[in-house]
């Protein structure tokens, strides 16, 4: 692990939209704890709602792993979307402000990528799609 | 989670309570769309206030509502948004596009108010 963990990590199983709420619910309450902004509690909240749909939408089922992080004193919360669908034949065609395979807005991926501090995205074609986003306190 | 919808007037307020799935956003949307006619509304509030995430999908529902409630001949107007939802949903990339939006209930019912009055019955202000 590449952060010291502050607190046990939760980890959220997605395969309804029901879940999309409680993974986002359970994300905003980890970066309460963390004595997040408001503004940065929705931030966070959003960015899993986006990432837990595409869980649901693209490969049925998969997880939210949500942590707390510490990188030398400076806090954060690391949101890892994980799942064995079909994955992303292009990647960068995906990054594209609205691009969707879906009939969607096209806006998860980057989106996400704008709400959070840090994103990275992996993906085999027909293994699978793991996002890594983190948000530090200000 | 049902969202509670109240006629007042020639207006329908439906306000959301708590968190919606995607689900229960489509419900809502449809059962506007068709009380709409039912009661002769005329106008269409969507209070947002409880709200503390509008992703993609919720825009999406709500733009919808609001074109789909004025191809049906009323208005929308969708009320309270939290700030830093409005931030999120910029961030994101979402800006409800086409839809009337305002602070809060009040000044919803007030904008309907005006939108009623139309061309023609408009009051004349002399300067």
């Amino acid at each position: 692990m590449k952060f010291a963990l502050i607190a046990d990590e939760v980890r959220v199983s997605i395969d309804s939209d029901s879940d999309i709420v409680a993974a986002r619910q359970k994300g905003r309450e980890l970066a309460a704890q963390c004595g997040f902004p408001s503004t940065d509690l929705a931030v966070v909240a959003t960015a899993i709602s986006e990432l837990a749909r595409n869980i649901v939408r693209y490969a049925v089922r998969g997880e939210i792993i949500l942590r707390l992080i510490d990188d030398n004193g400076r806090r954060g919360v690391e949101v890892v979307a994980t799942d064995d669908g079909p994955g992303i034949p292009d990647v960068t065609l995906a990054m594209q402000d609205g691009y969707s395979t879906s009939g969607s807005l096209g806006l998860g991926l980057p989106g996400v990528r704008r709400l959070m501090d840090e994103f990275e995205i992996s993906s085999d074609f027909g293994k699978g799609t793991t996002v890594t986003a983190r948000k530090w306190k200000r | 989670m049902q969202v509670p919808i109240l006629k007042q007037g020639a207006y329908l307020i439906a306000t959301v309570q708590s968190a919606l799935t995607d689900e229960d956003l489509k419900q809502l949307r449809d059962t506007l769309v068709e009380r709409v006619s039912v009661v002769r509304a005329r106008g269409v509030i969507v209070d947002v206030t409880a709200l503390d995430v509008i992703d993609s999908f919720a825009t999406r529902t709500l733009r919808d509502v609001a074109h789909m409630i004025r191809l049906r001949g009323a208005e929308t107007v969708i009320v309270g948004i939290q700030p830093e939802v409005a931030f999120s949903m910029v961030k994101l990339g979402l800006t409800l596009e086409g839809v009337a939006t305002s602070l809060d209930l009040e000044e919803g019912l007030a904008y309907l108010d005006r939108k009623g009055k139309g061309p023609g019955h408009e009051v004349r202000t002399h300067r």
